[in-house]
């Protein structure tokens, strides 16, 4: 790897960033550029949404501070929008998210070392969301084992705080810029995943289900506003799962 | 009328939170014990993905809020050029998203 801009030594060396504080700032810092201003700009997108969606202020905030994890966030505000049964919401976010437990598996190993108590990860494992999941499963092996976690939770904590901040931006500008503005606004999460999911998803039963999914949502919803997501994600999900499994049978 | 929508919003969030939470807990608890790569989270990986596909599909074709206001076509078009910006710019997530929205903002104010 290469020298970064503040003179530390790259990740391979064997101290890392020398220290547990300076592997903390430097998951901080790492935070602070491109993940940052693209995350940030999402989670400005999403305060709108909470105006729109008729959620409070706080509301937003508290779901940004809890939930971190902006698709079970989205889904949440746009099931609130169209007044679905708590209990559809449930089963629609516990699949939404559901995605976490593996990403929370793989991640362990990368970030677990000697003389951190267990409670920590239990704790840490509130801030595992994709940006710096993705960036400390990259770095956090090569780091002394005392530097991981602080690497991660550095990281994590300043997304997560820039998030908090323009949840509140995003709300406050939905409520006071002209109208195409906060369209715009409203607008962002939903390119915002279309390009992550073209960017990332590379996996035939993932690809498969994202087409049966963006063509079954609409026509579900049209059917049934209250279940038509839920049923997009078990219906599509379970044929692109079945269709990914033949195709590998049939080509043995 | 606000005490129940202040009750349901606060229901809404404790579930989301606690769900949430539950399955980045208990990867915790199990991590080294089951294999992440099993058909059981292909299966669970393929259900996110296709909700998500459909809830991005339907906030872009049928809009709950203020984008019902603007037309399908520009809706279309705006996604499409998130989408050319995208890959033009070597798959730069942060420009496509600017476009996009750009793009439907500029339509709508045009149109």
């Amino acid at each position: 790897m290469t020298e970064r801009r503040d003179g530390t030594t790259a990740a391979s060396a064997p101290r890392g960033y020398g220290s547990i504080r300076a592997a903390g700032l430097a998951g901080a810092r790492r935070a602070m550029g491109v993940p940052a201003v693209v995350l940030g700009s999402s989670f400005l997108g999403f305060g709108a949404l909470v105006h729109q969606a008729g959620f409070g202020l706080w509301a937003g905030i508290a779901s940004t501070a809890t939930a971190w994890a902006l698709p079970g966030q989205v889904a949440m505000l746009e099931l609130y929008a169209v007044g679905a049964p708590l209990l559809v919401l449930a089963v629609s976010i516990a699949l939404v998210n559901a995605r976490l437990l593996p990403m929370t598996i793989t991640l362990m190993p990368a970030i677990q070392g000697r003389g951190m108590p267990r409670w920590a990860y239990y704790l840490a494992a509130n801030w595992i969301a994709v940006t710096a999941w993705a960036a400390a499963l990259r770095e956090c092996p090569s780091l002394p084992e005392n530097q991981r976690l602080p690497f991660f939770l550095g990281m994590s904590l300043a997304l997560w705080i820039v998030t908090l901040g323009t949840t509140a931006i995003g709300f406050a500008l939905a409520g006071a810029v002209p109208l195409y503005v906060t369209l715009g606004l409203v607008f962002l999460n939903p390119i915002y995943f279309m390009l992550v999911f073209a960017a990332d998803v590379r996996r035939r039963p993932w690809v498969l289900a994202l087409l049966f999914g963006g063509l079954a949502g609409p026509l579900f919803h049209l059917l049934s506003p209250d279940w038509g997501l839920l049923m997009t994600g078990l219906v599509a999900g379970t044929a692109a799962f079945l269709a990914s499994r033949l195709w590998s049978a049939a080509r043995g | 009328m606000a005490d129940g929508a202040t009750l349901s919003t606060v229901l809404v969030l404790v579930t989301v939170a606690l769900i949430t939470y539950a399955w980045r807990g208990l990867g915790v608890l199990l991590s080294g014990r089951i294999d992440p790569e099993g058909p059981v989270f292909e299966w669970v990986g393929c259900v996110a993905y296709a909700l998500l596909a459909g809830l991005i599909a339907r906030m872009i074709v049928l809009p709950i809020g203020p984008l019902e206001a603007t037309a399908l076509g520009a809706r279309l078009a705006a996604a499409a050029v998130a989408l050319a910006m995208f890959f033009l710019s070597r798959k730069n997530i942060g420009l496509g998203v600017a476009a996009g929205a750009g793009a439907l903002v500029l339509l709508t104010w045009v149109g």
